[in-house]
């Protein structure tokens, strides 16, 4: 037996480090050439890497979710017989001392940031012995560090100029990022970190805990009601027990929603915003308040007022490892299409990473809950207290219709609303949901009519 | 997206169409050994993928899509014709007879160019965008004062029809009535940038403006490539000018291997240009009006692995050349500067004791 380790590559001129997303293989797996064995993530793109061997997986060097530096081993492999005439020293390692390492430059991209070099000369002059080795001069501009962190950092709200950074030349990781990010919010990052090291299956899931299968796990479990669960529980009894609430539902024509979503998909100048129906119903929701303001209410008991509110604090409830929670798009009515589908995507990624701050989950005014990702057509929703309507959006599926006098096949969608019928009666919540409904049948006209 | 002016000769489906301008002129022997140099250059692309992917190549630029163009274009030039590539001509170089190991020498960073150009009549592919198009101009302008029968092809895509270089070349082209053709892949993308961005008329229109025609080919239709190429180098021969072509095509995959697509184009795009491959037409044409079995697609298949593999073992078995001959062929008489950074290269190999 002999063996051979490949040695994670630099898969994209200049990068230094790569996380492992996902393994392919397993220890003992037979491997052909090419076969792929791991995706990692890099700077720029997530990559598959395919075994340069035939053989054995023996080790892999690494958990998913690590991160690993270029040219440390990555796997292992027994390749039988006699050692392969492929070792890995004849991998093209550009192994240049620090201070000589130039920016990478990508074909079609120029030399990048040539004014934040050292001079040539700086760059080559060896240093003699006995004399100081000069550190390379401080970059001037942005701290050096690579897109990825730059990301997190804006979304932690985290200035990257207050941060040593540990690596290279100075350059700020991902682990000083998550450090500094550590000890200015120690409890939601101990939460995000739990959330994101357990991947749980939806069903071992409960009300954000894992519990035992069915088959293994003890016959009677008992745990305490507290965080997430705590505030779901009160504020479902709070709800159901101070605020009398009724039901309105309609079936409604999408066809014409999913066609413009899929033109504007494709559209070039909305590449990359995350355009889904759920963009398309929060539109609704913020046309049908604009038009009928009282939906947009909540009845103050201790004052004996209602409160009527021209701005819509959108909440979506989003179902998410720690459990439901509710963060609200603040003034969700002056969002456009663009504008609406980013705040969207971004809410249910701050929530699924488990970053969603208390304040996100203040002054919700109306809120929309969404079951269509569960298959189901409807669902009677309860509403948060304090606030007037919920809107439940079921599944979309196709459905035979009547449409022009013809029965067709068209894509349907149950839309049910839940009022406090306390301020709000049954005519305002009707006309209400038909107007969301009509929006949704012809979107562009009522876009457009905006 | 594709307009009643695109010459098309056989449909997505592999189905011969008429063109008032252009007749297919291929054997079922020809069409099918051209079919086996886009199945070649299709493995041999994703073979140095994986090397790439291997540690085993600084860099690769992928050609998938744009076999049909390529090989249109490559099989319609003479032998003593000329030709100038950017960097993801692999298809142009299989059919000038370079040695695909060669391609790769440069991606692998052993050589700065990696191929003699006189001996294949192809020169080495030129990384600044677009330079290779006046390099190409004044060639074609050397064959025009040398009297030689000889025609100058030269490659580009769409993000460098941007160039200045570009432009530049058209106008001497232009002036000196030089025999080039310039062969524009519009794969659609500049990199991130959409061509549609970048040029609001289509492309092939700037011929005109220039002063010689333009014609846009379906760059996935190998016969159309083939026919539209082989009138324009004929025509330049025959002292009519230059003639842009604009294939019109679709590179599947990354611009090179250090980004990312799914970054800046849709899905669904990808799918629509998945049913107009190049290869999968020609290969439902060869069935259906050749009869060709499937034992002799398999058979190429096999020979493109086998090239393949022999080609991972060219590339392992490379050597590692002396970092200071990268100064030797930049010029071909001494020049100061590079006396200069060969001095310093020195000094710093020796710092580190050897330097490797």
């Amino acid at each position: 037996m002999s063996e051979e380790i490949f040695l994670l590559p630099d898969v994209g001129e200049g990068l230094i480090e790569a996380e492992i997303v996902t393994w392919k293989v397993k220890v003992g797996d037979v491997v052909a050439l090419n076969q792929p064995l791991v995706d990692v993530e890099t700077a720029k793109a997530v990559v598959e890497l395919p075994s340069p061997f035939v053989g054995t997986v023996l080790t892999l060097h690494g958990q998913e979710g690590e991160t690993m530096e270029v040219n440390a081993p990555l796997v292992t492999f027994d390749v039988g017989g006699e050692p392969a005439p492929h070792a890995n020293e004849k991998q093209v390692v550009h192994d240049v001392p620090d201070e000589q390492r130039r920016e990478p430059v990508l074909i079609g991209y120029g030399v990048a940031n040539e004014e934040s070099l050292p001079s040539r000369r700086s760059r080559r002059r060896p240093a003699r012995d006995g004399e100081p080795v000069i550190a390379a001069a401080p970059r001037r501009g942005a701290v050096r560090t690579t897109p990825p962190v730059r990301l997190l950092a804006k979304q932690w709200g985290i200035d990257l100029e207050t941060l040593t950074g540990t690596g290279r030349d100075g350059l700020v990781t991902r682990d000083d990022l998550e450090r500094a990010h550590r000890q200015s919010t120690p409890v939601t990052t101990s939460v995000a970190r739990n959330v994101a090291s357990t991947r749980t299956s939806d069903s071992s899931r409960f009300v954000g805990r894992e519990i035992a299968p069915w088959s293994t796990g003890a016959r009677e479990e008992r745990f305490a009601v507290k965080g997430v669960l705590k505030a779901m529980a009160d504020a479902m009894l709070q709800s159901t027990t101070q605020q009398p609430q009724a039901v309105v539902w309609v079936r409604t024509d999408v066809t014409k929603t999913m066609e413009l979503l899929g033109s504007l998909k494709a559209h070039p100048h909305l590449a990359g915003v995350r355009i889904s129906p759920l963009t398309f119903i929060a539109l609704a929701v913020c046309d049908a308040a604009r038009h009928y303001p009282g939906i947009n209410s909540s009845f103050d008991a201790t004052a004996n007022e209602v409160i009527v509110r021209r701005y819509m604090n959108l909440g979506i409830a989003a179902d998410t490892a720690r459990g439901l929670i509710v963060p609200n798009i603040k003034d969700a009515d002056q969002l456009d299409l663009r504008a609406m589908a980013t705040a969207l995507s971004s809410l249910v990624a701050t929530a699924r990473e488990g970053t969603t701050t208390p304040a996100d989950m203040l002054g919700t005014t109306f809120t929309i809950t969404n079951v269509g990702p569960f298959k189901v057509d409807a669902a009677m929703a309860i509403l948060p207290p304090g606030t007037g309507a919920i809107l439940c959006v079921g599944q979309i599926a196709k459905a035979p219709w009547v449409h022009h006098d013809e029965l067709c096949v068209r894509d349907v969608l149950e839309l049910s609303m839940t009022f406090d019928h306390r301020q709000i009666d049954g005519a305002l919540a009707s006309r209400v949901l038909a107007h969301i409904a009509g929006f949704l049948e012809d979107p562009a006209t009522s876009l457009l009519a905006q | 997206m594709i307009d009643e002016e695109l010459v098309q000769l056989l449909t997505p489906e592999g189905e011969r169409v008429d063109h008032p301008d252009y007749t297919s002129s291929l054997s079922g022997d020809r069409i099918l050994s051209m079919y086996r140099d886009m199945v070649i250059v299709r493995r041999l692309c994703n073979e140095s993928t994986s090397l790439q992917r291997q540690g085993q190549l600084a860099l690769w630029a992928p050609s998938e899509g744009q076999e049909g163009a390529q090989i249109g274009a490559g099989r319609a030039l003479a032998p003593m014709d000329f030709t100038f590539p950017s960097y993801r001509e692999h298809g142009i170089a299989w059919c000038r007879g370079v040695p695909p190991e060669q391609v790769l020498r440069m991606f692998r960073a052993v050589s700065n160019g990696g191929w003699d150009p006189q001996k294949y009549r192809h020169s080495v592919p030129t990384i600044v965008l677009g330079n290779q198009v006046l390099n190409a101009v004044g060639y074609a302008m050397g064959v025009q004062r040398d009297g030689a029968d000889e025609a100058v092809l030269t490659f580009f895509g769409d993000g460098a029809s941007s160039q200045g270089d570009v432009l530049e070349a058209f106008v001497w082209a232009s002036s000196f009535n030089a025999p080039v053709v310039f062969f524009c892949q519009n794969n659609q993308f500049g990199i991130s940038t959409p061509s549609s961005t970048q040029s609001k008329v289509p492309l092939f229109r700037r011929a005109r403006g220039f002063g010689f025609p333009g014609v846009r080919v379906d760059g996935n239709d190998l016969l159309a490539c083939y026919e539209v190429t082989k009138a324009a180098l004929e025509n330049a021969r025959a002292g009519g000018g230059p003639t842009m072509i604009e294939a019109y095509t679709y590179r599947m995959g990354a611009h090179t291997t250090s980004d990312d697509p799914t970054r800046y184009r849709v899905e669904a795009e990808v799918e629509v240009w998945k049913h107009r491959d190049p290869i999968e037409r020609i290969k439902a044409l060869l069935v259906r009006e050749y009869q060709i079995k499937p034992t002799a697609f398999e058979s190429v298949r096999e020979e493109a692995d086998a090239i393949a593999l022999k080609l991972r073992d060219d590339v392992l078995a490379m050597g590692r050349p002396d970092p200071l001959s990268m100064f030797d062929d930049a010029y071909s008489e001494p020049h100061p500067l590079i006396d200069e950074g060969r001095r310093e290269m020195a000094q710093l190999l020796a710092s580190e004791g050897g330097g490797e």
